[in-house]
């Protein structure tokens, strides 16, 4: 899982790097570098060694690694019959039904709950932007929930949605199971998926909320603009560069739903993600072959939504010059 | 000054990093040779572990750590550490369905020789075929288990011999406007497959072959294909039948909800605890049969014992294995944890009468009760029939045989993606 996590921010370091490189080539064709800013650009590079080095050992060699083990049968129950097998198990998975079936969960659940929650953020980050009284108080209680370990929260959801013992399946189908139903159970899903992380989007729309100019709102409501005009002409503009990390770092990890998938459900009535069916091969299943090639494509997922999102959107960390050039 | 504080801190941070190491590391020596008993919560369990410290008389010493209580985790927990090689696990205690599979791994030892004997002398012979992989015995069988028939005296004035039968009785009793319904496991899991293994075996099928290699699923696996759809279909199982798990029918049964009851023998000691009437009234005989001369053929249950490969005293826990699971120390778990026993001769002893009053029925079951398919991708077959085989109602027989033949063979080869 550690492989998702790190793609956003290596994305947004090589993305740095690129900002950083420009300039100093430009400055490199009018002259010759001066002996005290080489020495300075070496010692750059070894300070920054340690700390690539380590991100290497500990990103590039699992990736590789399970890309490896992706392109053979190996199964830890049948040691004898390990082969190398080309992309036979890309064959199989990508030809098979559950896989499919997870794929689409997960979209599913990855495009309405980020929606969802960057509508919700966006209210979260402004009440708590504009808050006079209480500021403190009003960010820290609306963080909870991010705050709660995700497993603690998504066991409270399934208390509440189990019938006998939850006041939530007791109120809405006192007659159901709703965690039993595909349906019910993928709306839970992503109601705790929301529920938990609606904060975090919030607290990265407030950071762009606070890179809003208070002159330029003040501008604009002398030129008569509406509040609504306001929200959608000047602020949204601004922010975009919030905006589009914020949707980055919360599809990317969407992706990932795994902790409320396994406690939830576990998978039952075809509510299984990608990672929840990559887990089943792996570590339930014991076939090292079919669960690394699992891995490598939902890497390879997480590598192109971050890529189309960083090249075809310009996506940036809030604040560099890059959103504002378009 | 801050110096100092900061070089006391890092001397701190650093013996709290290395004294967990150290006393790890400390295990062994001093005492005799401790043992790690892997297995999952048993009652009364640590009694034993003393019985057999005591007998050991200082060459052994048992340490009892006590798995999670789901099977699925207790599996996840061992898989996890004996795909590291850890040579902390001695003595494991395994669902009677991993044998093969640790075997097939290079996991556990087999046994041979005099351990050989030992284990084999009176057991019974399903719980040993449960432990054998190859020709060879990988495992000392612990305990064993088998469902019965269970049923309503006031009810069912005679149980039935098959399950046309039974089917019968129930839609009679509906008729009446008595408590009718047969309850047993439907949900999405191994209870299903424990189901469906039963029926196939009853109906003199296979699901896979005998060395384990080749998916069967024949003409005796569609009749219990059939079978299992009448059962969902007739009108005679509960409302929540698709969804229900041992203790869910356990309940039922007990709250006078049903005639006849599926299931294994520890429901008994809690009916008469929990509803002593129900208890007073109820039967039991052998599971239903397919057709009338022919009788059932039962799925095995229980758990195993077997030794890590990667134990650093091979030796001492085959012994203690021997001991944990003595005719002894079998009958005081059978008597104190509700343990069916995998020795013929423990049945016999006077005290089970009374803590075991169906025990003619059990051994009677148990003298032809088969084995779960004994190939090492038993996980990955029972998950991908009990996928297909959910909400049993929709089963339809004949394109589900060749369908499951499909996806078992594939989860043999190592092709089949678990859902």
């Amino acid at each position: 899982m550690s492989i998702g996590s790190t793609t956003p921010g290596a994305a947004a370091a090589g993305e740095q790097t690129r900002e950083q490189v420009r300039p100093e080539r430009a400055t490199r064709r009018k002259k010759p570098l001066s002996e005290g800013k080489r020495q300075e650009r070496r010692l750059g590079w070894l300070l920054c060694a340690p700390a690539a080095f380590v991100m290497v050992a500990v990103t590039a060699y699992p990736i590789l690694y399970s890309f490896w083990l992706s392109l053979q049968r190996y199964d830890l129950k049948f040691p004898d019959e390990r082969e190398f097998v080309w992309f036979e198990n890309y064959v199989t998975v990508l030809g098979n039904g559950y896989w499919w079936s997870a794929f689409g969960v997960t979209m599913l659940i990855t495009v309405v709950s980020v929606v969802i929650e960057l509508v919700l953020g966006m209210g979260l980050a402004l009440i708590m932007h504009r808050t006079l009284i209480g500021r403190g108080l009003v960010r820290t209680s609306a963080l909870i929930p991010y705050g709660i370990v995700t497993v603690v929260a998504a066991f409270s959801w399934r208390y509440a949605w189990t019938p006998g013992t939850g006041y939530l399946a007791n109120l809405v189908s006192p007659e159901g199971a709703p965690l039993t139903e595909r349906a019910s159970a993928l709306a839970i899903i992503i109601g705790a998926e929301i529920w938990k992380t609606t904060p975090f989007m919030a607290l990265l729309l407030m950071a762009g909320l606070a890179l809003v100019p208070d002159d330029l709102l003040k501008a604009a409501s002398m030129d008569g603009a509406s509040a609504w005009q306001r929200f959608v002409r000047v602020m949204l503009p601004v922010m975009k560069p919030a905006i589009l990390v914020a949707l980055l770092f919360r599809t990317l990890d969407a992706l990932r739903v795994f902790d409320n998938i396994y406690v939830l459900t576990a998978g039952a009535n075809n509510t299984s993600s990608v990672s929840m069916i990559a887990y089943n091969n792996l570590i339930r299943g014991l076939n090292l072959g079919i669960g690394s090639t699992m891995s490598v494509l939902i890497f390879l997922t997480v590598a192109i939504i971050a890529f189309v999102f960083v090249k075809l959107f310009g996506t940036a960390a809030p604040g560099s010059d890059d959103g504002s050039k378009r | 000054m801050a110096r100092n504080t900061s070089r006391l801190g890092c001397a701190l941070a650093a013996f709290a990093l290395l004294t967990p190491l150290a006393a790890c590391g400390s295990g062994d020596d001093g005492g005799p040779p401790k043992l790690n008993l892997y297995q999952f919560p048993v009652e009364n369990m640590q009694t034993v572990i003393d019985n057999c410290n005591q007998a050991a008389a200082g060459r052994y010493e048992i340490v009892y750590q006590v798995l999670p209580r789901a099977a699925d985790d207790q599996r996840v927990q061992m898989v996890r550490r004996l795909a590291a090689e850890d040579d902390s696990m001695d003595i494991l205690g395994l669902d009677v369905t991993w044998t093969q599979e640790f075997a097939s791994a290079d996991w556990i030892r087999e046994f041979t020789g005099a351990d050989k004997t030992e284990v084999e002398q009176g057991t019974l012979a399903g719980p040993l075929a449960s432990a054998t992989y190859e020709g060879k015995l990988f495992a000392a069988p612990n305990n064993t288990n088998v469902q019965l028939l269970w049923y309503r005296k006031s009810l069912v004035p005679a149980p039935p011999k098959t399950w046309d039968e039974m089917i019968q009785q129930a839609l009679q009793l509906k008729s009446q406007g008595k408590p009718y319904r047969i309850l047993t496991m439907g949900a999405q899991y191994e209870g299903l497959v424990v189901l469906f293994n039963t029926l196939v075996a009853t109906a003199g099928g296979r699901v896979v072959s005998d060395d384990g290699k080749t998916a069967v699923m024949d003409a005796g696996a569609t009749r219990a294909l059939q079978q299992m759809r009448t059962l969902a279909t007739a009108g005679v199982t509960s409302p929540s039948f698709s969804n229900q798990i041992e203790d869910d029918v356990r309940l039922a049964f007990q709250n006078g909800d049903g005639a006849f009851e599926l299931n294994w023998p520890f429901v008994y000691p809690s009916m008469q605890n929990d509803a002593p009437e129900v208890a007073q009234d109820t039967g039991w005989a052998r599971f239903p049969a397919l057709d009338a001369n022919t009788p059932s053929k039962v799925t095995i249950g229980g758990s195993n014992l077997a030794v890590s490969a990667f134990s650093k005293h091979p030796d001492l826990a085959f012994e203690a294995v021997k001991c944990l699971r003595n005719a002894a120390n079998q009958k005081y778990l059978a008597i104190n944890a509700g343990q069916p026993p995998s020795i013929e001769s423990v049945y016999a002893e006077p005290e089970m009468a009374e803590a075991y009053p169906m025990r003619d029925a059990i051994l009677d079951e148990l003298k032809d009760a088969v084995p779960r398919p004994l190939t090492p991708a038993y996980q990955n077959v029972s998950t991908v029939v009990s996928e297909r085989l959910s909400p049993p109602a929709s089963i339809d027989p004949a394109a589900d045989t060749g369908g499951l033949k499909q996806a078992i063979q594939d989860a043999i080869d190592s092709k089949g993606v678990l859902p």
